[in-house]
């Protein structure tokens, strides 16, 4: 299991703002009447989404009470999933996959790149307060090995330079296009591709 | 090497494009009112005859598991659930099933969900696939703007909803009652089995969940016929699968195959070969990290189907493969592999949640050669306590991986690792806290 605990500053309040309110709906409606609480973990990625990614204990009482659930439900689901970050992070978050497959292609170089351009440890904003990165289990995406994630999107087919480069773009406010850095498309065998050759570039 | 004809996923590296008009020109959604015009019983009877087995890991016959839900529709609905929390280590084959074969996917829930009588279908993807998400999403939208789903969907008479569920993070959820509970609000853990889902499911109704790629080729089996499916692989492993073989290979790709496909051609011939050559082989994890792994010397003749692989007390899995070349460290490959269990488990059961720690830590301290003598039997020991003495098998995911490591790699082990035992007195071993209960003189 991994250790995670709320953060010690905490906002007094929460709501949801009015767009977050119309996403919140759509998703309740997608569950059975009374099975409302089904809609929980989607409530909780709006209000990271809303709240600088990151869910401040204020918005998990607003979410129990606007699916009419208790409390103690709500912070044991934000608390077992490891996608909710309970305490502030960067605007842009990054995650590099360090688990075996990313591993022995060399994703020690991406935690390097990582910790030369934002912080020393995980979990820490960079100077400019923008950034934050921690190391993190299969992203499944191992055949474009190693790779990261920030906020949502892949970089896949990294190295250390590419990484700095990438790194570099997001410190300056910039965002750099996702997908595979060694220019192949998606998870094809690059220059080596011996099926559905009739369909390629037709 | 299959024939390009056979190929279910004709767009398995988006030469063409995953929207509706495309996805028809490759056959999707041409005739599915003549599917299902033919009957449940029918559609049951040709994916039982294609022995097409799920795709998501256990690779428990798809026919039979469909024909457990009730036949008749009680006072509580039915539900069909698709697996898409991908997120086995060395598996990334359903990612591109949504991405860019979606319609193969809806049209198979739709086909689906008419055979287990089911109105509602949600689809649980994990939390960090949300792009692709989102272009399933999008496939989804248009497939209602067609009228290929909602009321009296593609014309088949049958009233379909789909609705996706992203996870949050949690490979636990992968496990099909885990994922349950998690599609009902709560924290992901398993509950036991029985009473299965099929009778007791999802908000306590039967429940089918099926693995995303089991779904995505049923409408091509049922268009083709399950003799053909059948014809492909060998009996009881047929058809074709998805193969990711990623690692230290000089092409790391994703490639649809026939089953029981010699491992070394895929190696060889898709994956470009090993970094530095056959000969530099290591070890070959052939179905996903919590399959044993398999040596270089056995990997020469090794096919890659459910049953060979059993014979080999490893495992097909989910068909992702991670080869492992000599330029790394066995030993450190699993201690990460066991860090990866000891992050992911779910908490419920004692000899898990403690027990992956164990693991992890006896291997970290193996890579660096810190351990005793006695303690590589200890770690056997160790994961014999975990496999079989938990509610799902996650236990038996997270110790198999150092069973292998064990098995096949513990001379290499004993080598580094020859420092004398710390506690010398036999008939006390230190870590059981229950030490009073084997000692005679006590008990």
């Amino acid at each position: 299991m991994s250790l995670r605990r709320p953060a010690k500053d905490q906002p007094e309040s929460f709501e949801f703002n009015a767009s977050s309110l119309e996403a919140a709906n759509v998703i309740v409606a997608k569950y059975p009447e009374g099975k409302q609480q089904s809609a929980v973990m989607a409530l909780l990625y709006i209000a990271q989404k809303q709240n600088n990614n990151w869910i401040p204990l204020a918005a998990m009482k607003y979410i129990a009470k606007f699916l009419d659930m208790p409390y103690i439900k709500v912070y044991e689901v934000a608390t077992f999933y490891t996608m909710y970050n309970l305490a502030p992070v960067g605007k842009y978050f990054i995650q590099v996959c360090t688990t075996t497959p990313c591993m022995i292609r060399g994703a020690n170089q991406l935690v390097e790149a990582c910790k030369e351009k934002i912080s020393e440890n995980e979990c820490e904003l960079s100077n400019d307060k923008s950034c934050s990165w921690m190391e993190v289990e299969c992203l499944g995406a191992c055949v474009n090995a190693p790779m990261m994630q920030i906020n949502d999107d892949y970089y896949e087919d990294l190295d250390k330079q590419k990484t700095l480069d990438i790194l570099d773009k997001i410190l300056n406010g910039e965002t750099p296009k996702p997908g595979s850095y060694r220019g192949r498309v998606n998870n094809e065998p690059e220059n080596n591709r011996k099926t559905l050759m009739d369909l390629k570039n037709a | 090497m299959l024939k390009d004809q056979d190929r279910i996923f004709q767009n398995l590296y988006n030469d063409k494009g995953s929207d509706v008009s495309s996805s028809q020109e490759r056959g999707d959604w041409v005739n599915t009112k003549e599917i299902t015009d033919k009957g449940r019983d029918w559609i049951i009877n040709e994916i039982k005859e294609s022995q097409l087995r799920g795709r998501g890991g256990a690779g428990f016959p798809t026919g039979l598991k469909w024909s457990f839900a009730p036949k008749e529709v009680g006072s509580r609905p039915h539900y069909l659930v698709i697996n898409g929390d991908e997120s086995e280590p060395g598996t990334c084959k359903d990612r591109d099933i949504l991405r860019f074969e979606p319609h193969k996917l809806i049209e198979g829930c739709l086909i689906a969900s008419y055979a287990v009588q089911a109105h509602v279908c949600y689809i649980y993807i994990r939390g960090e696939y949300f792009v692709d998400g989102q272009k399933l999403q999008a496939a989804i939208d248009e497939a209602y703007e067609k009228k290929l789903l909602g009321k009296n969907a593609a014309g088949t008479g049958w009233d379909l909803d789909i609705y996706i569920h992203y996870g949050a993070g949690a490979y636990i959820c992968g496990e099909e009652t885990a994922l349950l509970e998690s599609l009902e609000g709560k924290k992901g853990q398993p509950r036991l089995k029985p009473p299965f889902p099929a009778l007791i499911g999802l908000y306590g109704c039967p429940t089918i969940i099926n693995n995303v790629e089991t779904i995505a080729v049923v409408p091509t089996i049922l268009r083709r016929g399950g003799k053909w499916f059948a014809s492909l692989g060998r009996e009881k492993n047929t058809g074709t699968k998805i193969f990711c073989i990623s690692g230290n290979v000089n092409n790391p790709c994703n490639v649809e195959e026939e089953m029981s496909i010699p491992l070394k051609e895929l190696i060889e011939v898709h994956a470009g070969g090993v970094i530095g050559g056959w000969d530099n082989l290591q070890a070959v994890i052939p179905g996903g990290s919590s399959m044993p792994l398999i040596p270089k010397e056995k990997c020469e003749t090794l096919t890659m189907d459910f049953d060979s692989l059993m014979a080999e007390k490893s495992g097909l899995g989910t068909a992702g493969i991670v080869v492992i070349n000599k330029d790394h460290d066995i030993i450190k490959c699993m201690a990460r592999i066991a860090r990866f269990y000891k992050h992911e488990s779910c908490g419920q059961c004692t000899p898990c949640r403690e027990g992956s720690g164990w693991m992890w830590r006896m291997l970290e301290r193996m890579a660096k050669g810190d351990a005793t003598k006695d303690e590589v039997d200890m770690l056997g020991d160790v994961t014999n306590q975990i496999a079989g003495h938990t509610i799902c098998a996650f236990g038996e995911g997270s110790s198999w991986p150092v069973q292998g490591l064990l098995r096949h790699f513990k001379k290499e082990i004993e080598k580094r690792n020859n420092l004398d035992p710390i506690v010398q007195k036999k008939n006390n071993i230190p870590y059981l806290v229950d030490q009073h209960l084997l000692d005679k003189k006590n008990a």
